[in-house]
Parts: C-alpha cells; sequence; structure tokens
C-alpha cells in the first residue's frame, strides 16, 4: 500500500509540476484576493474575527480551485482505468490525492499567510504563527479528506465543475468556522502566545471532524470508483 | 494461474445496458488459453463495452462471466493484474514522459524498471523516452500504450483495434508483444475482415449488441464479416 501511495502521489506532483495548473493559480487568487479586500474595507489593517473571517474564507476559496482539478487528468486521460486495472488496494488512490490537495494547500499557505501579514493584517503575525500553523494542518487535513471525496464524486459527472464546490462548500463550512473561531484571537492585538481554553474547543472539533470525514471518505472511496 | 483445463473465457448470456440502451444481449462463448478471439462489428455494436466488461471496469448486468477462472464481478479483484488493456485510449498522462509512464505502471503492478527499458527498447521508443507524450505522434504514444498493456506480462490481453495508427513497420514491430507470435490468449476488435480473420481461432461478429455470428475462424469467410457492415 505504501509503495502504490508513494508510485501515485509521485506521478500527482510530477503532474502538477509539468502543468502548474492548480498551486499557482490557488496562490494567485488568494493574494489577489486579499488586495481586493484592502480596498473594498477601506481599512489599513484588519485584527480578530474580521481577519480570522477574510483568511479562512479565502483560504477556502483558493482550495476549491485544487479541488475542482484533482481527478481532472485521470478522468480525461484514462488514469482511473489504468489505475482499477492495477493489483492494488483503491483506498491508496485517496490517499495518494489527499495527500497531494496537502501538498497544494501547504505552498498555497506558504505564500497566502505571509501575504496576508502583509497586505491586511493589523498585528504582527510572527507571534501568532506557531499557535496558527496548529490551526491551519487540523483545517488542511478536514479539506483534504473533503475535497478528495468530492472531487472523486464530481469529476465522472458532466457539470463537474458546478458540482465541486456545490457539494464541498456546505461540507467545509464547519471548518471554516472552527479554523476562524480557533485563529481569531491568534490574530487579535495584544495576543499572548500559547492556545487557550476556547481555541483547544476549536481545535477539537476540527481533529473530531477530520477523523469523521477521513474515515466516510475511506469507506466509500472505492464506490465512487466503481462503475 | 487460471487451470489450463479451464477455459480463459467463458461467457453465458452475457449482457450489459447503458440506462435503457442494451449494449450487449445474449453473449454466449468459451476461450481456451493461448486461443485469439476476433470480435468484429460496426461502430456502436458493443466491442468495446465487451472488451471493458471483460476488463473488469464496467459490471456485466447479467448472464455467468468468468475470466480467468474468476466470476465477475464478484472476483474481479482476482483478475486484475493479470489482464492487458489496450483501448482507444493510451490510458498515459499526456504531461509525462513515456519513461515516467512505464514507470509508474510498472510500480503499480510490482514490475522492475529494466523491464520498463527493455519494452521501450522492444517499441522503439529509448530515444524519445524522455519527451512528453503530449509532443510525440499518435502512432509513437500507441507504441507507449501497447508496452503499457503487456508491462505486467498479462494472461489475457485484449486489444480494441490495436494497429490503428501505427504504420506497416510499427505495426511489425510490435507483433512480438501483441501478436500471434506473442502467445498470449488474445481478445481482439477489429474492423479488418482479412487481418482479423488470419489472427483468429474464434470469430464473433455483434450487431447492436448482440452476437450475429459465433464461429470457429476457419468456418468464416470475409464475405459473412462484410455482411456485418451493411
Amino acid at each position: 500500500m505504501a509503495a502504490t501511495v508513494a508510485a501515485l502521489l509521485r506521478k500527482e506532483l510530477l503532474v502538477e509540476l509539468r502543468t502548474l495548473e492548480s498551486v499557482p493559480g490557488m496562490s494567485l487568487f488568494a493574494v489577489t484576493t486579499f488586495v481586493v479586500f484592502h480596498f473594498a474595507l477601506n481599512q489599513n489593517s484588519v485584527s480578530g474575527d474580521e481577519a480570522a473571517g477574510i483568511l479562512w474564507v479565502t483560504l477556502l476559496f483558493a482550495a476549491m480551485l485544487a479541488i475542482n482539478r484533482l481527478f481532472v487528468a485521470d478522468q480525461d486521460q484514462g488514469g482511473f482505468d489504468a489505475f482499477l486495472l492495477a493489483p492494488v488496494d483503491r483506498s491508496a488512490m485517496l490517499l495518494a490525492k489527499a495527500l497531494a490537495l496537502l501538498a497544494y494547500l501547504a505552498v498555497l499557505e506558504l505564500v497566502a499567510v505571509p501575504a496576508f501579514g502583509l497586505l491586511l493584517l493589523g498585528p504582527p503575525l510572527g507571534q501568532a504563527l506557531p499557535d496558527l500553523l496548529v490551526v491551519l494542518v487540523l483545517a488542511d487535513v478536514g479539506i483534504a479528506a473533503i475535497g478528495t471525496l468530492v472531487a472523486a464524486l464530481a469529476v465522472q459527472t458532466r457539470a463537474r465543475d458546478l458540482l465541486g464546490p456545490l457539494l464541498a462548500l456546505p461540507l467545509l463550512v464547519p471548518i471554516v468556522i472552527g479554523g476562524a473561531r480557533a485563529s481569531s484571537p491568534l490574530l487579535s492585538a495584544g495576543h499572548a502566545s500559547g492556545v487557550g481554553g476556547p481555541q483547544i474547543r476549536w481545535l477539537l472539533l476540527l481533529g473530531l471532524y477530520d477523523l469523521v470525514f477521513g474515515l466516510i471518505a475511506y469507506a466509500v472511496f472505492d464506490f465512487l470508483l466503481e462503475d | 494461474m487460471a487451470d489450463l483445463e479451464e477455459p480463459v473465457l467463458q461467457l453465458d448470456g452475457l449482457a450489459r445496458h447503458y440506462g435503457e440502451r442494451e449494449a450487449l444481449s445474449g453473449v454466449s462463448l468459451s476461450l481456451a488459453t493461448g486461443q485469439t478471439l476476433v470480435v468484429f462489428g460496426p461502430n456502436g455494436a458493443g466491442k468495446t463495452t465487451l472488451l471493458r466488461v471483460l476488463a473488469t471496469l464496467l459490471r456485466p448486468h447479467a448472464g455467468d462471466v468468468r475470466v480467468l477462472g474468476s466470476r465477475l464481478p464478484d472476483e474481479a479483484w482476482a483478475v486484475r493484474g493479470r489482464i492487458g488493456l489496450l483501448g482507444h485510449e493510451p490510458l498515459l498522462y499526456r504531461e509525462l514522459s513515456a519513461r515516467e509512464n512505464l514507470r509508474f505502471h510498472a510500480r503499480l503492478h510490482g514490475v522492475s524498471e529494466e523491464r520498463v527499458e527493455e519494452l521501450l527498447g522492444a517499441v522503439k521508443m529509448r530515444e524519445r523516452a524522455g519527451e512528453p507524450l503530449r509532443t510525440l505522434s499518435r502512432g509513437m504514444v500507441q507504441r507507449v500504450a501497447i508496452a503499457r498493456a503487456v508491462l505486467h506480462d498479462p494472461e489475457l490481453l485484449l486489444l480494441d483495434e490495436p494497429r490503428a495508427n501505427l504504420d506497416p513497420a510499427a505495426s511489425e514491430l510490435v507483433e512480438p508483444l501483441i501478436g500471434a507470435s506473442s502467445r498470449r490468449t488474445r481478445v481482439i476488435s477489429s474492423h479488418d475482415p482479412g487481418g482479423g480473420l488470419h489472427e483468429a481461432d474464434l470469430v464473433l461478429g455483434l450487431r447492436d449488441g448482440r452476437p450475429a455470428l459465433r464461429r470457429k475462424a476457419g468456418d468464416v469467410d470475409s464475405a459473412e464479416i462484410a455482411e456485418l457492415y451493411r
């Protein structure tokens, strides 16, 4: 299983490196959105709930770009058939795609979070960064699990570009809420380092959501690939 | 391995539909190890559907279907990895090179990289093996697809018009891999009565998804094949 996941992940990243279809678009979208928010809000800086909301909504919509494209090459170029003909565990594809999406999100956040700190965020980002990283990782795992599941379902329909966001956004809303609530105190002026009680509650919620959707994705993914 | 006494293919009343439309109906036949079945029929007759059912990519909706001794669809897992499919699509990623594509498939099938190089040599693609597939001609892509289909040394080859896009020299080149001299059990879909009959042990003619002809190749003449297309 590990060798199959490694082979699939390697192929996935190689195709992305060659086509640059997902990550550059996601990053550009996020930075552009921050610029638009900067002018639309008519504020030089934001903090607290407002900052957390802007950050998470932007990351969510940027993630949708990658989710929509996650299985397109496999569907259009016969990758599904080739995979189904191989004597391998089908869950390997779920894991490899989720890991690939996780990698895209990590690169997106490497660009988007510092850009957010520069363009919009009032309080300095440096102090909040270690705790924010925990929130980002927990949220990314959930986005990757749900995104992979929804993308595998949507890509088999004619209206995949419409169906993907329609299915994914409602399922991802709890992650946006959890991420925003957990990171709001971190993005407030006078934030002290360390994760406090209310934040831990949101982090636990994110962790639980990751677990539930990870298990659901594992349970139903095989059926999505079946005829 | 399939029992030598047991047919590689044993179909009894195979049917498959897409929604209301019947794509295959009442297909029954038996194919022994090392034999070649050639399927003729006009476009839309059900040839590709038959190959995809046998490849375990589509479920049969009725009938008893046994491939390499396993009943489909319940035992499809036991057949995967023992079938080589060459369809209309090459099942290769356009942005990856021939070598990267074949190495990817080799990893999925647990095949060594030496085998990849051996096959690149066999289809004379070593020189251009590092170029993205999208830059290659159709014939070259078809040669790589043939290498992909036989990479794991399958017991059963399912070939959908395998020589499409190949010039005569390339066609000769792939003969040891997918031709009669490969000594593999093969199911070939073809529109070429002369070439197809030459390769066949058993002939199946399909019209509107139903068998219109099913006989030993020696008992069929090309006029009967031509009749299928009228």
